[in-house]
């Protein structure tokens, strides 16, 4: 007896095992974010006026926005990978997973400018509690992208996605869980940019 | 994955790094039953100095230094890590890991969890928490020792707490991946047939559970990161502008704030609470019923009742913050939600008390740990009514009172219940049944030593005295009426320990030699026990369960035995 | 997979598309928007509701929501409840705090 429902979606449901999974990883983020983003505000309410502006502004808006758009693209190129897959195109498929990564690391390798020119000025976490939560948030956030590119390489790689000429239609699914964690790390930075920058 | 069990496996892969759910549900079960054993030899070494203070501790005196005195820091180390342990390493996952793990996919007709090797990874994630913290005790600069609450300002100067923040990332990881597990499982693999209001309520109480888990705990991650941050980073999320500490102003930027702490803590504790009691409550309904042979009582409202009780303890926490300076409109709130949190417990509690009207009762051991469930849960309850308002709490705040109430909830609540679960599904698990003397040798001890530890607790708590104090409240006038019930609970608690004796040769004497049963020694309904005992590894069941009826049918009129099975037409 | 499927997905690109093109010229206005000299409680209001709009479309459309069944739908309310009650009770117990004592 085999577990079921991993391809097939369960009727009553209308879901597979790890779409389902997937979603509930995704809630616990959203909770987790969420502590977070209270923190945030928790903070901002407690500094003295006008605390977190100041040292907000000495962020860099112009590589944020960048950064933003990049994050943006690889959201796109990784829904084409998926929906290459559902086209039967392995190669375009490698072709969109391949920019997707791209796109992830020149995320990292510009948030290491970033990073690197504060510490630069002088600036780290203990500078103040903006900065603090800053580091924190964004550092979070970064880690998420290192996994979701673990996950990635892995699927790009040609040991991890040989599982295309066993079980086209499983592999598919794998990455479309994959796609969904990676518009949720979209996701977070789309509110953490304006949050962090802009305010 | 699939996991036909055509190929052989070797030791390491059958017993060690398996992904079948029965075999790390066991694995969890030992696990934490040694957690729990560990806590609560800690708590000994503390009452000890509670009842004699300052005399040298008896046969471990040797490991607590040249004098063997049990020093205040070491003290302070014992009590943050007895909290941690009991309820991080041991209730949670003996209640959630063990059982959750090994019964709820049975009990859903399920061959196997949804992910067995997320499930894996739980456990192992668990076992890497779990020795981050007992290895903390060895560092140079000890264990944690600000309290399992780990409140701030003081926890981010004392030393220890960072293995303390590590250890919680990794039993936190550990507790999301197990819950999304059972989440998913109970979704995604219920067998045909088994409707919503077809599933026994233990795995209702794990299903609400599990949202709780994965709701609930993600902000104290969260706020785990940055006490971190704040410990290593010198950042100062939790410390208000001008703090003094040690006579000496403290040099980080400030303009934080210890009660983002306290809010983030308990968003996750108070529900954590309940974490705790509805695995718990969900053993007690199914042994209570089958040992009553009637159905469950009102099965709908309890099942309603454990929806609406895991709903309401996300909005109830700031009842653990009267005493911070609270406004009024706040206070009011959070008091209204605790005395409406309190309903549904009582809908579920009087559901069972309500089943055994006219029952013929039999008498086994797990039926004894389920009925002393009851009043036990039932007084640990009504005694958290006081705390709930916030005039009577000013006074019980933070003294012996709390300490009583809450151990009155986990110890001979929920830990009863967990024991009337290992000897329930003993039989399932091993293929033999406990031994009844030596279970009733168990059971009789252990309730009257719980209630000599923990009742006097009201009484001392009520006269006023603190909890955390090193010398039990020997230099404040107020608490010296009641000094003398501290050598008595010290006592009582070193019985309770020796109660525990027959319970671990039970277990080992049992499953080697215990009475040999089949498939249905209780005679119970549910679907697991048509499952051979042990279940066949990898799948469970001989063929795909099928399921026609609700889980308690018992004594129906007209059938030809006095249980009709899920799985029986 | 038949050819009917391969016009869906096609169709679906172009939605990609779209969408990709709004959140690239949400991003450059709420970037815009910022450098308007507004008050800050409106600037608040601006920024959470472009990156609203923003975080809309991606659960949407990349993320397939608005065609999701109904279990992951109501898993995300009970969320994004406990969610709003994680952000919102810290901050009003806060001003009650302040405003009080």
């Amino acid at each position: 007896m085999q577990i079921p429902y991993i391809t097939e979606e369960r009727p009553d449901t209308g879901l597979t095992n790890s779409k389902l999974g997937i979603w509930v990883f995704l809630a616990s983020e959203i909770m987790l974010f969420g502590g977070l983003f209270s923190a945030y505000v928790f903070l901002r309410i407690a500094a003295p006026e006008g605390d977190f502006a100041y040292w907000g502004s000495k962020l860099n808006i112009p590589m944020a926005t960048i950064n933003t758009l990049v994050l943006i693209s690889s959201s796109m190129t990784m829904i084409m990978s998926w929906a290459s897959l559902k086209m039967k195109d392995f190669e375009k498929y490698k072709m969109y997973m391949g920019l997707t990564l791209l796109f992830a690391s020149i995320f990292l390798v510009i948030k290491y400018f970033e990073y690197t020119g504060k510490f630069h000025h002088g600036i780290y976490p203990s500078s103040s509690t903006f900065m603090g939560i800053y580091f924190t948030l964004t550092g979070l956030h970064m880690l998420h992208i290192i996994g979701g590119m673990i996950v990635m390489g892995y699927f790009w790689l040609p040991f991890g996605n040989k599982m295309w000429t066993t079980e086209p239609e499983r592999f598919t699914n794998r990455i479309e869980i994959a796609g969904l964690y990676w518009h949720f790390v979209d996701l977070v930075w789309i509110f953490l940019f304006p949050i962090l920058y802009l305010l | 994955m699939s996991n036909d069990s055509h190929h052989e496996e070797n030791f390491l892969q059958k017993y060690i790094f398996s992904v079948d759910h029965k075999i790390i549900g066991i694995q969890y079960g030992i696990t934490s039953l040694m957690f729990l054993f560990f806590g609560f030899c800690l708590m000994m070494v503390m009452r000890w100095q509670l009842a004699y203070p300052e005399t040298p501790v008896p046969y471990i005196g040797g490991l607590l230094g040249e004098t063997g005195i049990l020093m205040p820091e070491i003290y302070n180390m014992l009590g943050a890590m007895h909290g941690t342990i009991m309820i991080f390493l041991g209730v949670v996952p003996l209640a959630v890991g063990a059982f959750g793990n090994y019964i709820v996919p049975l009990q859903i007709g399920a061959p196997d969890m949804a992910f067995p090797k997320l499930n894996a990874a739980s456990y192992w994630s668990y076992f890497i928490g779990g020795v981050i913290m007992l290895a903390s005790f060895f560092l140079p600069e000890g264990a944690a020792r600000s309290g399992w609450t780990s409140y701030p300002p003081l926890s981010i100067f004392e030393t220890g707490q960072t293995a303390w923040l590590i250890g919680m990332v990794f039993l936190i990881t550990s507790s999301l991946l197990g819950s999304m597990n059972i989440i998913v499982t109970i979704v995604q693999l219920r067998a045909p047939g088994l409707t919503w209001f077809r599933l026994p309520f233990f795995v209702w109480g794990q299903f609400v559970t599990a949202f709780l888990l994965v709701l609930a705990f993600p902000p104290l991650e969260a706020a785990a990161v940055l006490q971190l941050m704040d410990r290593v980073a010198q950042t100062s999320f939790f410390l208000p502008s001008g703090l003094v500490y040690s006579g000496a102003a403290v040099d980080v930027y400030g303009s934080g704030s210890p009660l983002l702490w306290q809010h983030l803590f308990w968003f996750l504790a108070h529900p954590e609470v309940y974490v705790l009691i509805l695995p718990a409550m969900g053993i007690v309904g199914d042994v209570i019923a089958n040992n009553t042979r009637k159905p469950l009582w009102g099965y709908k409202s309890i099942v309603y009742g454990s929806v609406f009780l895991g709903f309401m303890s996300f909005i109830v926490w700031a009842h653990h913050m009267f005493l911070t300076g609270m406004g009024q409109a706040m206070s009011s709130f959070f008091q209204t939600t605790t005395m409406i949190i309190s309903i549904p417990s009582v809908i579920i509690l009087t559901s069972f008390f309500i089943s055994l009207w006219g029952a013929s009762i039999r008498f086994t051991t797990p039926m004894l740990f389920a009925l002393a469930f009851l009043p036990m849960f039932g007084i640990g309850g009504l005694t958290g009514l006081p705390l709930g308002v916030g005039a009577s709490d000013i006074h019980l705040h933070d003294t012996y009172y709390v300490i009583g109430h809450f151990h009155y909830v986990v110890a001979p609540g929920t830990i009863f219940a967990l024991f009337a679960g290992i000897y329930y599904w003993f039989p399932k698990m091993t293929g033999r049944k406990m031994s009844e003397a030596l279970g009733k040798l168990h059971f009789w001890p252990s309730l009257i030593f719980m209630n000599g530890i923990f009742l006097p607790m009201f009484i001392q708590g009520l006269a006023g005295v603190s909890r955390r104090l090193y010398d039990g409240g020997q230099s404040y006038a107020h608490a010296q009426d009641v000094l003398q019930w501290n050598e008595f609970m010290s006592i009582s608690a070193f019985c309770l320990a020796a109660a525990q004796i027959p319970f671990f040769i039970n277990i080992f004497v049992s499953m080697f030699n215990g009475e040999k049963v089949g498939r249905n020694p209780w005679q119970s309904t549910t679907i697991e026990w048509s499952a051979p005992s042990p279940p066949l590894p990898h799948r469970n069941f001989e063929n795909q369960v099928e399921v026609y009826r609700g889980p308690y049918e018992y004594s129906v009129p007209g059938a030809d035995k006095d249980f009709s099975p899920q799985t029986e037409k | 997979m038949s050819d009917h499927d391969n016009g869906h997905i096609q169709e679906h690109i172009r939605v990609y598309l779209t969408v990709f093109g709004a959140l690239a010229v949400l991003t450059l206005l709420t970037v815009g928007v910022s450098y308007l000299n507004v008050s800050s409680t409106e600037a608040i209001f601006l920024a959470l509701t472009i990156a609203t709009i923003k975080a809309s479309l991606v659960a949407g459309y990349f993320m397939h929501l608005i065609t999701e069944k109904q279990t992951i739908v109501w898993l995300l309310i009970l969320t994004f409840f406990f969610f709003l009650v994680c952000m919102f009770l810290p901050m009003i117990y806060d001003f009650d705090h302040t405003r009080l004592s």
